[in-house]
């Protein structure tokens, strides 16, 4: 209760911040030439000091990516992107690896701090001081393109966990990257996905070893800073037999007057038994009013649980961003497995949300949940697409899914595009759907009692996303509750 | 404390209050009785501020201050308080949640030092024990499945909270059977004090028999018809509204 009381404070104290993310650091970088070519793909890869088989697979996504076509489906209007009009690739120059976080750029630390991560050793520390397994958190943190410093590894270390940046796992784990990467997203997979597979810069690796339960939440900041540079981040996630991880993935950008391509691939593995647990606080730069300058958000995440009695969950908070085309997915092989994807999408002004989940039932007894809050203002677009496959052999799979939409004012749009599949008579899938407004009563109720109009918004909107920001780890749900008052400013008249 | 003169309010275009006076001074307590239809909820949410209440006519001052003015949050700010005759449910939100921002809300408008969580905490024990309530009733969504009994007590813990100066009880009877509305009636009588006016608008006399009023006025047709003191609730109970050119089946 006293947690829950002091979130709420927390939130409240900063509900009339505007966007405070949007400042501009100033570092060198070192960038690969504008455009996209065979020369880019290797450019970046010769930078990463890849591997042959690196190189080849990176090429072989750059040719496939020649032959697609951009997905038009979605429910999203944007001018067309010149993909020869940005760079692919744009490093902090740092004479070597940075040893400790005393080599890093001191430009680059205060940038954190403006974002209040907590990546000073000993702010962390004093997080973690006293009882041995109280909750903390381990950052790997990616500014632009490249990890440049990584906080807790001993403590991982000891357990046997890998916790590092993917172009780092290529050199001391390549076995394992060469295993995992592009089988949950090949690299034909999508139009933005192969793209990835070709230039992806970085992005976070990790790996838990059978029977360790991850000691820790970890988490992955993102930050877009060069200019122009589109971010082709990378993450792959395999929680092996028996284990269990919390992974927190979190982003912010500065404000800036060009759209911002952001094409992500993230994909995750469970095992036998094991457990994957992936929160998404999204904070994108939405662009102005006019939507102007936001963030284009493409990104494709995916788990797979191989094994029996695993489970992955996707909890996402989507408040940034232009365009937001994403549908984190579960593919439920494993006999008992279980899916599930709780989703936040905040669209205000002219920002527009096509998202949504894909549950794939294979194995037996498979079961998934669905909770989808969307919240549209302004001039805004949401939509939920969603995905229920039910194969022939899943008997006695489950699905329900719950899609609630919200909307403030009467120029906004609220969509809900289900799609079912079900080839097996044994399954059971439930599917609800609501469409309300904020009502009149609600508003006036909250100002009666003193709240001004968007605390009460924010309070309402709050309320209708509870069953998805309680599913968020404590460290985000603050963030997150925060972004849902702030991304709503405005909004009420 | 408020001083109502020659009000006119429409509703949808249509005249509701033709002409209401009504003065009401820093320790009393008003009733507003009358016919259904008469103008008494127009009454409440016209001083709460509400949209699509609108003052065609007249003055409403309130503490020297010309209440009209002011929007909703700010009147709540400044003291007003409508207990609603149907209170509104919030999904998601708990009581506690929903008080804590709502007091705060109030206490920053007045420049005072905001409440952390445990002090609130402390503050909304200490009501809910003086009011004989248990707290069980902090922890569930705002409204959401409460009977009507203790959607009405609830309204009574707001106002205790919030401390206001001015109350409104739009019909808090409604609903109630005999023990609620005494466990009701106790809590608003807790918070009579010589700093505080209440106005309680009620359509039976029952409820008068609990909160004793020093004055009571009739509405009928938009305007206060009558003014008397508590035994001209007697008497109402008793012939009914006809008088006042109102059919009471109507």
């Amino acid at each position: 209760m006293a947690a829950t009381l002091e979130t709420v404070e927390q939130v409240r104290a900063v509900t009339e911040q505007k966007y405070k993310y949007g400042f501009f650091t100033d570092i060198e970088s070192d960038t690969a030439p504008k455009g996209l070519s065979e020369d880019t793909v290797r450019f970046i890869s010769a930078r990463k000091n890849e591997p042959e088989w690196l190189l080849e697979w990176r090429l072989k996504a750059y040719r496939h990516w020649l032959t697609m076509e951009e997905p038009n489906w979605g429910k999203l209007g944007y001018p067309p992107i010149d993909y020869q009009d940005s760079y692919y690739y744009s490093a902090p120059k740092v004479a070597a690896g940075p040893k400790s976080l005393d080599e890093v750029d001191p430009e680059l630390l205060r940038t954190y701090e403006k974002l209040g991560i907590p990546l000073k050793e000993q702010a962390i520390l004093a997080g973690v001081e006293g009882a041995g397994d109280s909750p903390s958190i381990a950052v790997d943190a990616v500014f632009d393109s490249v990890s440049v410093a990584t906080t807790f590894k001993k403590k991982l270390e000891e357990k046997g966990i890998i916790f590092c940046p993917i172009s780092e796992a290529v050199q001391t784990h390549p076995e394992l990257v060469k295993k995992y990467m592009g089988s949950v997203v090949p690299y034909s997979d999508n139009f933005f996905a192969t793209l990835n597979s070709a230039v992806f810069t970085d992005g976070s690796f990790v790996y838990i070893p059978k029977g360790v339960r991850c000691p820790m939440e970890l988490s992955t900041y993102f930050r877009i800073n060069a200019k122009n540079t589109g971010q082709f981040e990378r993450t792959l996630i395999i929680a092996d037999e028996g284990s269990y991880v919390s992974y927190l993935e979190g982003c912010t950008a500065p404000q800036r007057d060009e759209n911002q391509l952001h094409a992500a691939v993230v994909e995750l593995v469970t095992h036998d038994d094991a457990q994957i647990k992936y929160s998404t606080v999204q904070n994108w730069y939405p662009g102005d009013e006019n939507g102007k300058g936001g963030i284009y958000n493409f990104v494709t995440k995916r788990g797979a649980c191989r094994g029996k009695n695993s489970k992955i969950s996707w909890t996402q908070v989507e408040t940034g961003s232009a365009i937001t085309w994403k549908y984190p997915s579960c593919i439920l092989q494993g006999d008992n497995s279980v899916g599930e994807f709780y989703s936040v999408a905040i669209t205000n002004n002219r920002q527009q949300a096509d998202t949504g989940t894909k549950m794939i039932h294979i194995g037996k007894n498979t079961k998934s949940t669905i909770v989808s809050k969307g919240i549209s203002a302004g001039k805004a677009q949401n939509t939920y697409r969603g995905l229920v496959k039910i194969m022939p052999k899943a008997d006695g799979a489950r699905n329900f899914t719950q899609c609630d939409s919200l909307l403030i004012g009467d120029k906004c749009g609220a969509h809900t595009v289900p799609y079912i599949e079900s080839r097996n008579r044994s399954a059971r899938v439930e599917h609800e759907a609501t469409t309300a407004k904020i009502s009149e009563d609600q508003m006036f109720y909250c100002q009666q009692r003193g709240l001004s109009s968007e605390d009460a918004v924010s309070l309402i909107v709050n309320g209708f996303c509870k069953e998805v920001l309680k599913e968020l780890p404590m460290e985000f749900a603050v963030e997150a509750q925060k972004l849902v008052g702030i991304s709503l400013e405005g909004s009420v008249g | 404390m408020l001083e109502i003169r020659n009000l006119h309010v429409n509703v949808v275009g249509k005249p509701i209050l033709k002409g209401l006076d009504l003065t009401v001074n820093a320790g009393e307590v008003h009733a507003i009785m009358g016919p259904n239809g008469a103008g008494k909820s127009t009454l409440g949410y016209t001083l709460a501020g509400r949209d699509g209440y609108e003052v065609t006519e007249g003055s409403v001052t309130y503490r020297g201050k010309d209440l009209l003015e002011l929007e909703p949050d700010e009147r709540a700010a400044s003291g007003v308080f409508l207990a609603f005759q149907y209170p509104v449910e919030i999904p998601g939100v708990s009581n506690t949640t929903f008080l804590k921002s709502a007091l705060n809300s109030i206490r920053k408008a007045h420049g005072e030092k905001e409440l952390d969580a445990m002090q609130f905490l402390k503050l909304i024990r200490a009501k809910t024990k003086e009011l004989g309530m248990t707290d069980e009733m902090l922890k569930r969504a705002v409204n959401v499945g409460f009977s009507g009994g203790e959607k009405k007590r609830n309204e009574v813990l707001q106002m205790a909270v919030l401390d206001p100066a001015f109350c409104v009880l739009d019909e808090t009877d409604s609903g109630l059977d005999i023990d609620a509305l005494r466990i009701v009636a106790d809590g608003v009588n807790a918070l009579r004090g010589p700093d505080r006016a209440i106005l309680v608008i009620t359509h039976y006399q029952r409820l008068l028999d609990y909160i004793v009023p020093d004055k009571v006025h009739v509405l009928a047709n938009g305007r206060i018809a009558r003014t008397g003191d508590k035994s001209l609730a007697l008497e109402l109970e008793e012939k009914g509204y006809a008088e006042f050119g109102v059919d009471e089946a109507a």
